[in-house]
C-alpha cells in the first residue's frame, strides 16, 4: 500500500532520484521515491542491478559508464528511502499533492517537497518516413538492449548525431551485431574544430578520449561511417525497407530493416511544465529547461528540478545535482543549518563544475542537425498522433497564428496522446521559419494535467 | 526486428490477437512483441498508417494496445503476465 504523505517525494528513479533520495534519507528526510520503471537506474542505468546480477557478459557490451550506476543504485538501496516501482506520476501540483498510479490503482500523495528527477529524452527526428514501424530512437534500441538483452537481426542504420551514435554502434559491434551504415549528419570532426574547443578538451579529459576510443573500435571492426549526411528519409510501405540520403553532393540508397535516429537530447519537462515551472530558453542546446537556481529550486516554493530534467549535463552532473537539491530540501526541512549544506555541497561542486567543462565541449561538438529539427515537404508529418503535417501548419500559420498555441488550436497538432511531447519542438519550428522567426520565438506548447493518460474510473475510486 | 543475447530465465504465454506467444517473463509488452519480429503495433486513427514504437520510454505513445480489454495502454510501460491479452488497434477514420 502505497503512503499517502512523506516529507520529499521524488519523480524519477534515475542518477538525480537515487542520489538525492539516498542522501536526503542519510540526513533524516522522509523520502519517497516514485519511480515509472520497474527497478532503479533510469534510462542510462536501466536494469543495472539485473544486468549485474544475471546478464555479467552484457557488462562488457554496455561499457564501463553503465556499469557506474551498480554503486548508485546499491546506495539508494541502501539508504532507507522508500522506493514504489511501478508508478506512474500524472501530476504534480503546486501544494505538494501528486497523483500517482500503480497497478492500476490511483493514490494521492501529499509532500512537502517535490524533487522532479525526471531525466532526459531523445530529441524526436521527424524526418520523412519517421512513423514507419522500424524506425526509432537510438536511445529506444539502447533501452531493449539494457533492460531486455535484445540487439536487432535486421540490418542496421544509424542517422544523426551527437555522442549516442557512436556508443550504440560500439555496443552492437561488441555484441556481433552487423551495422549496415553509420550516417553522420555533421562534417567529419578535423583537428580545427578540435583546436577551437581545446581548453575545454584538456578540462574535459578522459571522458573525450573515450569518444575517440570508440571511433577507432569502430573503424577497427569495419563500420561504414559516413560523414556530411543530409536529407536523410526513410521509405517502406508497412515498415521501414531502405533510407535514402544526400551525400556529396549525391543521391544514395540504403537498404534497412531498422532505422535509428538521434539528434541529441533534451530535458523531460512534462511534469515542470505542467505544474507552470517557469521555463527558458537554451540557446546552446536548442531546447526548453526549467528555471532552477544553483540547488534546484523553482519558482514554486515546494518544487525543485535536479539532473538532466533541468538542463542537459549528463548521468554524473545528475548525481552531483540530486545531491544538491537533497541538501537544500534537508536544510528547508530544518534538518540541516546553511553553513554545513555549504560544506557538504563543495565536493558536487568541484565535480559538477568539470561536468560542465565537458557538457560546453560536447555541445560544441555536436550542435543539433538543423536538418534533422523539422521536415520541409508539405506532407511530411510533424504530429504523429493527430497525423499533422508541415503544409497543416503552414497553413495555421499564413491564416495568422503567430504563437505554437494558436497553432495548436487551429490544426491539432500536439492534441493527441502525447501531448507534443514529440511534436512541440518540430512545430515550434515550423512555424518559426514561416514567419522567419528563431525556434523559441512560437513559444511552448501548454501542457494539461494529467500528463498521463488515467483511467476515469481509477480517478473514480481515489481516496482523498 | 530483434533478437535476444541470452535465453530467458523464465516466460509467460501471452495472447496478440488471439494467438498464443511465449514471451519472457518480466519484459515489457513492446520488447516482447519486437522481439518476436512484430514491428507494426496499430494503424494510426486518422489514415491509418502503420505505427510502431519509437521512444521505448512513455514518450511516443505510439506502442498503444489494447490490454486485458483495456484501449490506449502504453505496451513500453507495461510488463507481460501470463494469459495476458493484447490486441493491435487496426481500426481508423475512412479515408476521405
Amino acid at each position: 500500500m502505497m503512503r499517502t504523505s512523506c516529507e520529499l517525494a521524488i519523480i524519477g528513479g534515475g542518477p538525480a532520484g537515487m542520489a538525492a533520495a539516498a542522501l536526503a534519507a542519510t540526513l533524516g528526510v522522509d523520502t519517497i521515491v516514485l519511480d515509472e520503471q520497474r527497478a532503479p537506474g533510469g534510462q542510462i542505468y536501466r536494469a543495472i542491478e539485473t544486468v549485474q546480477a544475471r546478464r555479467t557478459d552484457d557488462l562488457r557490451i554496455l561499457g564501463e559508464e553503465y556499469a557506474e550506476g551498480a554503486a548508485l543504485a546499491a546506495s539508494f538501496r541502501a539508504s532507507g528511502a522508500a522506493y514504489e516501482p511501478d508508478s506512474t506520476v500524472w501530476q504534480a501540483l503546486e501544494d505538494g499533492r501528486i497523483g500517482v498510479s500503480c497497478g492500476g490503482v490511483a493514490h494521492m500523495v501529499s509532500a512537502q517537497r517535490i524533487l522532479f528527477a525526471t531525466g532526459a529524452m531523445e530529441r524526436p527526428v521527424p524526418i520523412p518516413g519517421w512513423t514507419l514501424p522500424g524506425v526509432m530512437g537510438a536511445g529506444a534500441a539502447q533501452t531493449l538492449l539494457k533492460a531486455s538483452g535484445m540487439v536487432p537481426n535486421v540490418p542496421v542504420v544509424i542517422i544523426g548525431t551527437g555522442p549516442l551514435i557512436y556508443l550504440i554502434a560500439v555496443q552492437f559491434a561488441r555484441a556481433g551485431v552487423p551495422i549496415a551504415a553509420v550516417l553522420v549528419t555533421a562534417p567529419e570532426i578535423g583537428m580545427t574544430d578540435a583546436l577551437k574547443v581545446l581548453p575545454g578538451v584538456l578540462r574535459a579529459g578522459r571522458s573525450l578520449l573515450k569518444g575517440l576510443a570508440w571511433r577507432s573500435e569502430l573503424r577497427s571492426v569495419g563500420v561504414q561511417m559516413v560523414h556530411g549526411v543530409s536529407q536523410p528519409m526513410v521509405e517502406g510501405s508497412s515498415r521501414a525497407e531502405a533510407v535514402c540520403y544526400t551525400q556529396g553532393g549525391l543521391q544514395h540508397r540504403l537498404e534497412a530493416g531498422l532505422v535509428l535516429l538521434h539528434n541529441g537530447v533534451i530535458p523531460n519537462t512534462q511534469l515542470s511544465l505542467g505544474v507552470r515551472c517557469k521555463q527558458t530558453w537554451d540557446a546552446g542546446q536548442h531546447c526548453w529547461r526549467p528555471l532552477t537556481d544553483d540547488w534546484g529550486a523553482t519558482n514554486h516554493a515546494r518544487i525543485a528540478v535536479a539532473g538532466d530534467g533541468a538542463g542537459i549535463l549528463g548521468a554524473r552532473a545528475a548525481a552531483n545535482l540530486g545531491r544538491l537539491a537533497a541538501l537544500d530540501t534537508a536544510v528547508r526541512l530544518g534538518k540541516l543549518d546553511l553553513a554545513r549544506r555549504d560544506r557538504m555541497a563543495i565536493e558536487d561542486r568541484v565535480e559538477l563544475a568539470q561536468q560542465h567543462a565537458l557538457r560546453a565541449v560536447l555541445d560544441k561538438l555536436f550542435p543539433p542537425a538543423a536538418d534533422l529539427l523539422a521536415p520541409v515537404g508539405a506532407d511530411d508529418i510533424v504530429c504523429r498522433c493527430e497525423e499533422i503535417t508541415v503544409a497543416e501548419l503552414q497553413d495555421a500559420v499564413a491564416q495568422g497564428c503567430t504563437d505554437a498555441n494558436r497553432v495548436k488550436a487551429f490544426t491539432r497538432c500536439g492534441m493527441g496522446p502525447c501531448q507534443g511531447r514529440m511534436c512541440g519542438a518540430a512545430a515550434a519550428e515550423v512555424i518559426a521559419r514561416a514567419l522567419g522567426q528563431t525556434a523559441d520565438q512560437p513559444g511552448q506548447f501548454r501542457v494539461r494535467l494529467p500528463v498521463r493518460p488515467v483511467p476515469v474510473a481509477e480517478l473514480a475510486r481515489l481516496q482523498s | 526486428m530483434f533478437r535476444r543475447l541470452h535465453e530467458p530465465a523464465s516466460t509467460v504465454t501471452v495472447f496478440v490477437d488471439d494467438a498464443p506467444l511465449r514471451v519472457a517473463a518480466g519484459e515489457t509488452v513492446a520488447a516482447a512483441l519486437l522481439g518476436a519480429g512484430i514491428a507494426v503495433f496499430r494503424a494510426a486513427p486518422r489514415h491509418g498508417g502503420p505505427r510502431g514504437p519509437y521512444c521505448m520510454i512513455g514518450n511516443c505513445y505510439d506502442c498503444l494496445l489494447e490490454i486485458d480489454g483495456m484501449p490506449y495502454r502504453q505496451g513500453c510501460l507495461t510488463t507481460v503476465a501470463e494469459g495476458m491479452r493484447i490486441h493491435r488497434p487496426m481500426e481508423h477514420e475512412e479515408p476521405k
